[in-house]
C-alpha cells in the first residue's frame, strides 16, 4: 500500500476540518509557519554549530576540560530555552485553542442533548393513550366521585373550587406559603434598614428620592382614570374571590386583581396615600391571620373528617352566597394572601419597603 | 336570508379589523422612533378592538354578553390611552436626543 500524498483532502481530514471550522488555507498556512519555523530553528542551530567550531578553532590551544565545559553550558542554555518556550506553549494552550475547542464541543453537546430529549418526549407521547378514549386512565373513580358527589359533598357549585379547597385544600394551603415565604425571602434580600433610632438610611433615603425621579409625578391624566378604574377593579377583584364557589374564579385570581388595582392606585398618588393602610405593620397581620386561619380550619376539618366526626360547618343551599362550608372563608384568605404579596413585591423591587 | 346578512356583516367587520391590525402591525415595524410607533401600536388598542368586539357580537346575537364586550372594550379605550401617555411622558423625559425625532417646543 503506497501512502497517500493528498491526505488533507482525505474524507476523516475534511470532517476534522468541518468540526474545527477550518478551511483549507489554515491548514496550508499553518503548514507553512511550521516549516519556517523548523527553517528558522534549523539555521539556529547551524549558526550555533559554526560558533562551536570556531570556539573549537580558537581555543585549540586552551584545556580540553574548560571547553568542554563551555559546550556542556551552552547546550543545557538551548535546552533551559527549549523548555521555557514549551511551558509558554503548554501555559498559552487554554488560551489559544482550549476555549474554541471547549466552545465546539459544548455546542455539539448541546444540541445532541436537546435531540434526546425531543426524542424521548415524542416516544413518551406515542405511548400515551388517544384524547377522550372512554377507558383511559384519568376516566377513573376519582373523576366520577367529583361529577356524582362534588356538589352534594362539598356544596360549591364551581367544581374547581369545591376541589382546591375541599378534596385538596392541604395542596391550597402549601400554595399560600409559599407565596408568603417569597414574600419573606424578597423582604430579607431587597428591604432597606432603618438605623437603630428608627430614622431612614442614607440609602433608603436616596432610593426614595431617586423613587419618583423618572415616574409620572402628580399627573392628572393618570390619576383621574386611576379615581374612576380602581375601584371598579377592586370591586371586581372582589366579586370574583367572593363568587368563587359559584362561578370561575376564586382566591387567587381575585387576590391578583386586586393586587394589580392596588398598585395601579400606588402609581397614580404615590407611596403617602397607599402606606396609610398597607404599611408593614399592617402587612404581617393581615397575611399572617389569614393564613393562620386557613390551617386552622384546614386543620379542624381534617381532623373531624378522618375521626368521622361532624364538623358542624354548614354546607347551605348549593347557589347562595353563604353556602359550600369553608370555601368561601378559605377563598377570601387565598385572595388576601394574594392580593398583600402581590403589592409587597412592587413596593419591594420598586424602593425596598412599604 | 338573515343568516346570510348577519354572516356578510361580521365577515366586514372582521376584515376591516384584520386589515387594521396588519397595517399597526406594519408600523410598529416600520417605524424608527418611540412615538411614532406608539400611534401605530394604538390602532390594535382602539380601532382593531371595536371593530373586532362589533364583529363577534354581531354574529353572537345580542344578549348579555354583548353587554360585557362593551364593558371590555369601555376598560381598554380608558386604560390604554393613559398607559399611552405615561410611555411618551417617560420617553420625553429620558429621551437626551428627542429633537432628532420631533420639533420640540421650548
Amino acid at each position: 500500500m503506497k501512502p497517500r500524498s493528498d491526505y488533507e483532502h482525505s474524507l476523516w481530514r475534511r470532517l476534522v476540518r468541518f468540526v474545527d471550522g477550518e478551511t483549507l488555507e489554515d491548514v496550508e498556512k499553518r503548514a507553512e509557519e511550521l516549516q519556517e519555523k523548523s527553517a528558522k530553528s534549523q539555521v539556529e542551530a547551524d549558526i550555533r554549530s559554526e560558533q562551536i567550531l570556531e570556539e573549537e578553532e580558537d581555543e585549540e590551544d586552551k584545556d580540553n576540560r574548560e571547553e568542554k565545559e563551555n559546550r556542556k553550558r551552552e547546550l543545557e542554555k538551548a535546552h533551559e530555552k527549549e523548555a521555557a518556550a514549551m511551558l509558554e506553549k503548554y501555559k498559552n494552550w487554554p488560551k489559544e485553542h482550549g476555549v474554541k475547542i471547549f466552545g465546539r464541543l459544548y455546542a455539539v453537546m448541546a444540541v445532541v442533548l436537546c435531540l434526546i430529549i425531543i426524542v424521548t418526549l415524542l416516544v413518551t407521547v406515542s405511548y400515551l393513550p388517544e384524547f377522550g378514549q372512554p377507558d383511559n386512565p384519568n376516566n377513573n373513580e376519582v373523576v366520577r366521585r367529583y361529577n356524582a358527589d362534588g356538589l352534594e359533598e362539598t356544596g360549591a357549585t364551581n367544581a374547581v373550587a369545591g376541589m382546591i379547597l375541599d378534596y385538596r385544600a392541604f395542596d391550597t394551603l402549601g400554595e399560600s406559603h409559599v407565596l408568603f415565604v417569597a414574600a419573606c425571602c424578597v423582604m430579607i434580600l431587597l428591604r432597606l434598614e432603618l438605623t437603630k433610632d428608627g430614622k431612614p438610611t442614607d440609602k433608603k433615603r436616596a432610593s426614595e428620592e431617586n423613587d419618583r425621579l423618572y415616574e409620572p409625578k402628580n399627573d392628572k391624566i393618570l390619576q383621574g382614570s386611576a379615581k374612576i378604574l380602581v375601584p371598579v377593579i377592586i370591586l371586581f377583584g372582589i366579586y370574583v374571590i367572593l363568587n368563587g364557589h359559584l362561578s370561575p374564579g376564586g382566591g387567587f385570581s381575585g387576590g391578583a386583581i386586586i393586587g394589580a388595582g392596588l398598585i395601579l392606585y400606588l402609581n397614580a398618588f404615590g407611596f403617602e396615600k397607599t402606606t396609610r393602610i398597607m404599611n408593614r405593620k399592617n402587612y404581617a397581620v393581615i397575611s399572617v391571620v389569614p393564613l393562620l386561619f386557613y390551617a386552622m380550619a384546614k386543620g379542624y376539618s381534617f381532623f373531624t373528617g378522618a375521626n368521622h366526626l361532624e364538623s358542624g360547618i354548614p354546607k347551605g343551599t348549593p347557589g347562595a352566597i353563604l353556602s359550600a362550608g369553608l370555601i368561601l372563608p378559605l377563598n377570601i384568605c387565598v385572595g388576601i394572601v394574594v392580593a398583600c404579596t402581590m403589592y409587597n413585591f412592587y413596593t419591594l423591587f420598586r424602593k425596598g419597603g412599604m | 336570508m338573515t343568516e346570510w346578512f348577519r354572516f356578510a356583516v361580521t365577515a366586514l367587520f372582521l376584515a376591516g379589523a384584520l386589515s387594521m391590525a396588519v397595517i399597526s402591525v406594519a408600523g410598529v415595524f416600520k417605524f424608527k422612533f418611540i412615538l411614532n410607533r406608539m400611534h401605530a401600536a394604538a390602532i390594535c388598542d382602539s380601532f382593531v378592538l371595536l371593530l373586532a368586539m362589533i364583529g363577534v357580537a354581531v354574529s353572537y346575537g345580542f344578549s348579555a354578553a354583548t353587554l360585557k364586550v362593551c364593558l371590555i372594550v369601555l376598560l381598554i379605550w380608558m386604560a390604554s390611552p393613559v398607559s399611552g401617555h405615561l410611555i411618551a411622558r417617560l420617553e420625553v423625559t429620558t429621551d437626551k436626543h428627542l429633537s432628532e425625532e420631533c420639533e420640540v417646543r421650548e
